[in-house]
């Protein structure tokens, strides 16, 4: 289980989350509003006070490494370091499996980084953080640039990685998805302060 | 050894040349003939007093004053390598890094070439510190104003590329490979080129002066074969100095990309 107490940084106000595994919590609220801060926070990628912990063991009791190979952040901008888009994968013939999942050519593991569309781009580095196997997936905008079709795919793999015990963070501006993907759990950002949606809908 | 020794009607005769840039700024209204009249003012002033610097430097060999002389040109060059960058770190790490880089690299090889090939006694004789020195440093200084302004915007255009290996738990080590070995690359490049067209693109200017001083070219020329492995050896340990200690600060103890500790020059 991940629990989050009291992590702030500037201009998040301070925010405590439970997140047992296997389950998925859903974020909306507008842009700016410090959704993004909030994930980058608990990866460790920005200096934020409070305490983070899986498992009941402190993420500041390990390596920042080994963090975040557990707790693992895919940004809503994908980023890449190579030409080839199989030199960004550990195990390129595990995550050429999983192309085909998510409406990909497998072929796609030997392009160019340079000849990918957006979308294209987003579900790769979708493959390439689950490949890892993280503990927890916390994900910013995830089909943002997909289409109906992509993105159901996308939401099918999600499900069967819950069903296996990761649990998830999800960054959506989508309610329908929020709906979709965490009926019991959703929160929504204002201006750096996080609250939980009301049942009432 | 006999040279012609200049007056000073020589120089200004040469000065008029200075007439074909103002005309030409004129007739383009390219709007640099300010400029062009403070920097040519600048230049006679400010070479003018070196010469007069020298002058009683050299008449008094005195090793505090070569030291002090030395850290002068040493803290100007931090400022001259600090104006080349478009982003750099906040506070003193920003004149620090490149400074320090630059004090540790030139001063090291400066010392290697005055306690080897020169044989001066005393070894500190600012007649051949100071200029030996001189031109490391310019050379060092461009390598490390070049390395870090490529290091500090790479690493801030590349912020995606480098958090998404970070997120994926990659060390900030791997994180930062390809911004640094860019940036090392960029610092040692101008040596390199300057190495390989030495002789057949341009005579290098000190051997050029020699040779106008009335020194065998064969002299002169190996004068400038030293001078230019110090030069090499001094910007390698400039870039690598400097570039280290510029990945050491971007990032802490939790292996986050510390972008926030970066400004970006006005103007």
């Amino acid at each position: 289980m991940l629990v989050v107490e009291n992590i702030a940084r500037k201009p998040l106000e301070p925010v405590s989350l439970e997140v047992p595994d296997g389950t998925c919590i859903a974020i909306s609220g507008k842009s700016g509003s410090g959704k993004s801060l909030l994930l980058r926070a608990i990866a460790d990628l920005d200096p934020a006070t409070g305490v983070v912990s899986l498992d009941g063991r402190s993420r500041n009791d390990m390596p920042a490494t080994e963090w975040r190979t557990k707790v693992t952040y895919v940004s809503a901008q994908s980023g890449w370091w190579y030409d080839r888009v199989g030199d960004h994968f550990e195990a390129p013939d595990i995550a050429a499996t999983y192309l085909k999942r998510v409406g990909l050519d497998p072929q796609a593991i030997d392009w160019a980084v340079s000849r990918l569309s957006t979308g294209e781009q987003q579900r790769l580095a979708f493959v390439r953080a689950i490949v890892q196997r993280p503990r927890v997936l916390l994900l910013d905008e995830p089909t943002s640039a997909l289409d109906p079709e992509a993105t159901a795919e996308l939401e099918g793999l999600m499900h069967e990685k819950l069903g296996a015990g990761t649990s998830i963070i999800l960054v959506s501006h989508d309610p329908k998805q929020a709906a979709r993907m965490a009926p019991e759990k959703q929160f929504v950002m204002e201006k750096g302060v996080l609250s939980e949606k009301g049942r009432a809908s | 050894m006999s040279y012609e020794a200049l007056d000073y009607y020589d120089i200004g005769l040469a000065a008029l040349l200075l007439g074909i840039n103002a005309a030409l700024s004129i007739v383009y209204k390219l709007g640099v003939a300010k400029r062009l009249l403070i920097a040519a003012a600048r230049m006679v002033v400010q070479l003018s007093l070196v010469g007069l610097v020298l002058h009683a430097l050299f008449e008094t060999v005195s090793p505090w004053l070569t030291l002090l002389v030395a850290l002068i040109m040493i803290a100007f060059a931090g400022r001259e390598s600090m104006a080349r960058q478009d982003r750099r770190f906040a506070g003193l790490w920003g004149y620090g890094l490149g400074t320090g880089s630059m004090f540790a690299a030139a001063g090291i090889v400066t010392l290697f070439a005055l306690a080897t090939q020169f044989h001066a006694t005393p070894w500190y004789d600012p007649r051949y510190a100071i200029p030996v020195l001189g031109m490391i440093l310019g050379n060092t200084m461009t390598g490390v104003s070049l390395g870090l302004d490529r290091l500090l915007s790479e690493a801030a255009n590349g912020r995606n590329a480098i958090e998404a290996r970070l997120a994926l738990g990659h060390s900030f080590r791997d994180a930062i490979q390809v911004p640094r070995r860019s940036a090392m690359r960029a610092g040692l490049i101008p040596t390199v080129n300057g190495m390989a067209a030495a002789g057949l693109v341009s005579l290098p200017g000190m051997m050029t002066g020699q040779i106008l001083a009335g020194v065998e070219p064969i002299e002169a020329v190996k004068y400038q074969l030293l001078i230019m492995f110090l030069i090499a050896g001094g910007t390698a340990l400039g870039v690598f100095a400097s570039v280290s200690f510029g990945v050491t600060r971007l990032t802490d103890g939790r292996q986050r990309l510390r972008l926030d500790r970066l400004i970006t020059s006005e103007g």
